[in-house]
């Protein structure tokens, strides 16, 4: 039955309260499907437990319920088939750049030899752009380079799914600018899995196939799937003039601003699947007006 | 910065020269014969007898140069080379140092993974630690019958604590993106430890063992006088009882520098250990 890539069941995450509270659901009703090769973009604001989602993909955190299916085969706890970029880079400082990414290769494979791990590590050192820089430790490069790094160190162990948390909130607007660019050159020569966590709007529609959309926290849900079909190659100095970005943005925005809040607790439910939306050609569009429809009364 | 470097060094040389004068001036003898008779008296052994008091600078130096230039003679129990007493005092350190790396930095990581083992070990720590070492003294002597691994074994209790606290200090404090690093690779426990718990905190490690050799000299000079025999806390007391006060301020001026060179040694390592986030 299932032929997804992964497959995203019923997932929430509660947390015990102090005292006599009853425990805070941070997220429920969390279904979602990826396929491999998609690159898959989410936001939502703080709180809604966007970050959450990831690590319990990632394997660093426990679901209070539900499951999480990749490849046919449900999986619990961490593993080297899902890489992750965090968002402080989590370089080790003691190591330089190559001994980081050499440090997460030689742990994927184990039975390589010496010179195998180093011509690995390199190359995908050198796909970021940091030839040269190989022997330098985290604090003597850019914020902007050591997040390279952490690429470089994410795409080396060749995972089955990538997992990104905001990996270029701290880096200044046009250092961001640059390493997107270099992210989709790579993304598109290597068709990576990707699920990513963004706060920006501009980057997502940049990056992804779709994007997911939550609503706010507590008791928050996916609501959306948005189909982003600008063709690729992308570029980021052109895509603003294509005809259908300020739709698609409108559209993520106008959810950001008001049926992010309107529809908390409202949407979905158990099994329930995101609407699916594709703004250019109006399908699975809410109501005009801004009046929220709520989805999913069944449960 | 060159330019404040010089200055303090010319600063200090002139502190010294002042130090130096006020100590000549105040122990000069009032007369140049008498001055003459207590040199002589001072080779003969009897020079306090006098009654001249405080020895003078040049005396000192005098002495120390005598000293270091046979600096490991050795012509019975109450006449060894300083060199040789400072290493008898070095390799007991050493000793006790060691015993106390190879207990203290395997439990102070245990303790600090363990917030468990952290609180249970805790109130025993905190008893432990504020011990003079040499109360252990007479304990020790009881038990092991050997005053020479008596004192190896105070140098042992008194440099394990701030080794102890402060590795499971280290330890705790390891950023969780580190380990969250160490766990999406799958890394063992073993090599999680060895790989990422240890480097990270090794600067730490470190500075609970530079004080603990900080410690482990001040205390061993007081469990020699005690338990006699060799080492530079014997010698000093020695002197002392020769009323050789010139070899007294010598040796005392040797353990400081012994002790510098101890500490120097451990900050280098620490250079070599310590990383820059």
């Amino acid at each position: 039955m299932s032929l997804h890539f992964i497959e995203v069941e019923n997932l929430a995450r509660t947390f015990p309260q102090p005292g006599r509270q009853p425990p805070l659901t941070v997220f429920e009703h969390v279904n979602f499907t990826i396929e491999k090769g998609e690159f898959i973009c989410v936001i939502g604001h703080s709180g809604c437990g966007k970050s959450t989602i990831l690590n319990i993909l990632a394997g660093l955190d426990a679901a209070s319920e539900g499951a999480f299916v990749m490849d046919g085969k449900e999986v619990s706890g961490p593993s080297r088939d899902r890489g992750v970029i965090f968002q402080n880079h989590s370089l080790l400082p003691w190591l330089s750049a190559l001994g980081n990414v050499s440090f997460a290769v030689r742990a994927r494979w184990p039975e390589w030899s010496r010179r195998q791990v180093r011509e690995h590590s390199l190359s995908y050192l050198k796909m970021v752009g940091l030839a040269g820089a190989e022997h330098k430790k985290p604090s003597e490069l850019s914020g902007g380079m050591r997040q390279r790094v952490g690429i470089a160190r994410a795409f080396a162990i060749e995972p089955k799914l990538l997992l990104m948390d905001e990996p270029f909130g701290a880096l200044d607007a046009l250092t961001r600018g640059v390493i997107q660019d270099e992210l989709l050159e790579i993304w598109g020569r290597t068709h990576q899995t990707v699920f990513m966590i963004t706060h920006d709007v501009d980057e997502a529609i940049l990056l992804a196939d779709r994007v997911m959309l939550m609503t706010n926290g507590p008791d928050a849900r996916i609501a959306e799937s948005v189909v982003i079909d600008i063709p690729r190659p992308r570029d980021r100095s052109a895509i603003h003039q294509h005809p259908e970005y300020y739709t698609i943005r409108n559209h993520l925005v106008d959810f950001l601003i008001t049926r992010s809040k309107s529809l908390q607790g409202r949407v979905g439910g158990p099994g329930q699947q995101p609407r699916s939306v594709n703004p250019v050609r109006g399908t699975g569009v809410p109501d005009p007006g801004g009046t929220p429809r709520v989805v999913g009364g069944t449960g | 910065m060159a330019g404040l470097k010089i200055r303090a060094a010319i600063l200090s040389v002139l502190f010294l020269a002042v130090f130096l004068g006020a100590w000549q001036l105040a122990t000069a003898p009032p007369g140049a014969t008498e001055r003459e008779l207590t040199e002589y008296e001072i080779m003969m052994g009897l020079g306090a007898g006098s009654g001249a008091g405080m020895p003078a600078p040049t005396e000192v130096f005098g002495l120390a140069w005598e000293e270091l230039s046979r600096p490991f003679h050795d012509s019975g129990p109450n006449d060894k080379g300083i060199g040789l007493q400072l290493m008898y005092s070095v390799g007991r350190v050493l000793a006790g140092f060691a015993l106390a790396v190879v207990v203290a930095v395997p439990i102070g990581f245990v303790i600090g993974m363990s917030p468990v083992l952290n609180n249970a070990l805790n109130p025993y720590i905190q008893i432990l630690k504020p011990i003079s070492p040499l109360a252990w003294m007479p304990l020790a002597l009881f038990t092991i019958k050997d005053a020479a691994t008596s004192a190896i074994f105070v140098i042992f209790i008194c440099s394990i604590w701030p080794m102890l606290v402060n590795t499971a200090f280290g330890v705790a404090s390891v950023k969780r993106d580190w380990l969250n690093v160490a766990r999406t690779l799958e890394l063992s426990s073993l090599r999680t430890a060895l790989f990422v718990i240890l480097p990270a905190a090794a600067p730490t490690i470190l500075t609970g063992m530079r004080i603990s050799i900080g410690i482990s000299w001040l205390v061993i000079v007081a469990a020699e006088m005690l338990v006699g025999g060799t080492g530079i806390g014997y010698y000093v007391w020695n002197e002392w009882n020769n009323l050789d006060i010139a070899a007294v301020i010598f040796a005392i001026i040797m353990i400081g520098v012994v002790g510098m060179l101890l500490d120097a040694a451990l900050a280098q390592a620490g250079r070599f250990l310590r990383y820059q986030e």
